[in-house]
């Protein structure tokens, strides 16, 4: 067990040095990650609250990107936004997932009226603005809006995507001997799905899981935009509001307003690198490439 | 024939389904909310006024709730709602009092259109030519660094993107506006100083809204080319000696740009949703900017004709998309 862990960890370390993008985003999105959740607790104060600190500073030493016109600490700001739009786009992304890939696991298994009914529906979402559902729904709760809630919104109306693939994923995957020998040995169908068929989807989800959390942190953003996101919590999408608000742009205040536009691209650009990088590596076809490269 | 007659009459099915439930869903989101519309909008009209007649409120309030479509049962309202989209017809405007809601989409429709159209057919392009040629050439430097750009601004959405451009161009290099459609005092009219106008400031929208899509587009045509460059018939037409240009025009590109057909009309498909966050941050005067006003304004039937629009448009284009695809590609029959 632990030679076939080393091999794995190995065979990795190898790919990170081969994939120089996959590295450089890797190592991006480390540093988010770290900034988020490590970073945001060390903040000395609140970094929401007003008039902390000296209004419209622009970035020194005391302040390394500045503060607001409303007397925050932009970096702390930064960190406690960066861990916020996180948690969205990870329940926005994992949980709309989960949801796809049941029913795309369902829907390829049992066939028949079942995965008609799935597949209608799901087409059915996938053709629908969602954007515009969300943006409805979101400017009738906007009192009421937390950040879990704001991630399980876009969890519920993003849920389509995945079934296509995992349900064609699936019906390959039933056509093989293993699931024959899984039935005969008397595994129920939950079993199956789960014991016998995650391994083999879980590549693709892996990748999946990333991107779509672009798409969350995204819609979060175009959500505060329009003004409706929980604007007394602090992500990238109230940090782009509250700039925007007070006209940081004209005021000259470019430490406030670059700091999220520059945050969140840098942000997803790091994500779409993993997520390419991973679904390379777990690509069968490109693994073969690589061993014969040596 | 009759297979052809039983697919298109599916893909109508589809389509009605798709507008079905999506309508539904507008319908539903709302009413499970605890906040009700009518009590938002009638706190904010008494706080104005010093005396209240309990009578005037009751009478206020049951106005607003036939305004709002929320009147009677739910079932009503369900009916109401219907005979709304069959009339097209969503009543008033509830703070642009009385102009009808859809004469405000009418005139924000070609801003947004407009926009939309013209920076995809641009995209697509100039993604679908570079990102041909660099993937013939893939092994190149200036291939690579060129894919590293279509990389980098990919994941970038268009209205961070929007932001970038409004701060490099309108601020540190003053020579486009923040904002707006088009200069302040001008009467649309067909004369060239409106056209230029228009043009001058939709050009950093629709900068914004090409270099992003162009990122997409690239990357998914030079896979296309890529794969498409090894096939026997390419190594023919270069064993034969015929120039270079000749076999990326004719032979590559041209048998990627089927499966990119598919791809621009599923981009124009998104007229009506495409750009409305970056519209806002343009002030740009089409339908994000009045989905904004409306949301800040509480303007519920003016948020629910945008919705309901957005998706006939969506469902009927992509009912079109199927319904056309087999002649742009004579491979794929219906079944």
């Amino acid at each position: 067990m632990s030679s076939s862990v080393s091999s794995l960890v190995l065979n990795f370390l190898r790919f990170l040095r081969h994939n120089k993008t996959f590295s450089l985003g890797l190592a991006m999105f480390m540093a988010f990650i770290i900034l988020g959740f490590v970073y945001s607790s060390l903040a000395p104060f609140d970094p929401r609250r007003w008039n902390v600190v000296p209004r419209n500073q622009p970035p020194s030493l005391r302040y390394p990107l500045g503060t607001t016109i409303l007397g925050q600490d932009v970096f702390w700001l930064l960190t406690w936004s960066l861990k916020n739009s996180m948690i969205i786009g990870m329940i926005g992304s994992g949980v709309g997932l989960l949801i796809g890939m049941v029913l795309g696991l369902v829907a390829g298994y049992k066939g028949g009226l079942v995965d008609r009914v799935i597949i209608t529906l799901s087409d059915t979402f996938l053709v629908i603005p969602n954007i515009m559902i969300i943006i409805l729904l979101a400017s009738l709760i906007r009192e009421q809006l937390s950040v879990p809630l704001l991630g399980l919104i876009i969890a519920f109306l993003t849920w389509s995507m995945p079934v296509r693939n995992v349900r064609s994923m699936v019906l390959s995957l039933r056509e093989r001997e293993f699931t024959y020998i899984a039935i005969f040995s008397g595994m129920r169908t939950i079993e199956v799905l789960f014991k016998e068929y995650m391994p083999h989807i879980f590549p693709w989800v892996s990748s999946a899981f990333i991107n779509r959390m672009i798409g969350a942190m995204g819609t979060e953003i175009t959500l505060a935009i329009f003004g409706l996101t929980t604007m007394d919590e602090a992500t990238l999408g109230t940090m782009l509001y509250w700039a925007l608000r007070y006209q940081a742009l004209i005021t000259g205040a470019l430490w406030w307003i670059l700091t999220p536009i520059v945050a969140s691209s840098l942000l997803f650009i790091s994500l779409y690198l993993v997520s390419m990088g991973l679904s390379e590596y777990l690509n069968p076809r490109a693994r073969i490439s690589r061993i014969a490269m040596g | 024939m009759r297979g052809t007659l039983q697919y298109i009459i599916s893909r109508i099915c589809v389509c009605f389904i798709v507008i079905f439930t999506g309508i539904t869903l507008c319908f539903i989101l709302p009413r499970l909310s605890p906040i009700s519309p009518v009590e938002t909008v009638l706190d904010r009209f008494l706080a104005y006024l010093d005396y209240q007649d309990p009578e005037e409120i009751e009478y206020l309030r049951d106005t607003l709730m036939e305004l709002y479509g929320l009147k009677g049962s739910l079932l009503d309202q369900y009916i109401m709602l219907w005979k709304r989209v069959f009339t097209g017809d969503f009543g008033p405007s509830l703070t642009l009092f009385p102009t009808p809601v859809n004469k405000l989409i009418y005139n924000a429709l070609p801003w947004t259109a407009g926009l939309l159209v013209f920076s995809t057919l641009i995209s697509w392009f100039i993604a679908n030519i570079i990102g041909g040629i660099a993937g013939y050439f893939s092994d190149r430097a200036w291939a690579r660094a060129l894919s590293a750009v279509a990389v980098t601004v990919r994941p970038i959405p268009y209205y961070i993107m929007s932001l970038f451009l409004i701060v490099l161009f309108s601020y540190l290099i003053p020579i486009f506006p923040m904002g707006g459609g088009m200069s302040i005092g001008l009467k649309p009219s067909l004369s060239l100083t409106f056209i230029l106008d228009v043009l001058y400031h939709a050009t950093l929208p629709a900068l914004s809204l090409i270099i992003v899509n162009y990122g997409a587009s690239f990357i998914i045509m030079r896979a296309l080319v890529i794969n498409v460059k090894t096939e026997d018939y390419v190594k023919f037409a270069e064993a034969m000696g015929l120039p270079k240009g000749r076999i990326i025009n004719k032979y590559v590109i041209r048998n990627c740009l089927l499966p990119r057909v598919t791809g621009l009309s599923m981009s124009l498909a998104r007229i009506f949703t495409g750009a409305i966050a970056m519209e806002v941050i343009f002030s740009y005067p089409g339908l994000g900017m009045l989905l904004q006003n409306a949301i800040l304004d509480g303007d519920y039937n003016l948020i629910m004709g945008i919705c309901v629009y957005s998706i006939i448009s969506v469902a009927v284009a992509a009912l079109l998309l199927d319904l056309l695809y087999p002649l742009v590609d004579p491979r794929i029959r219906y079944r």
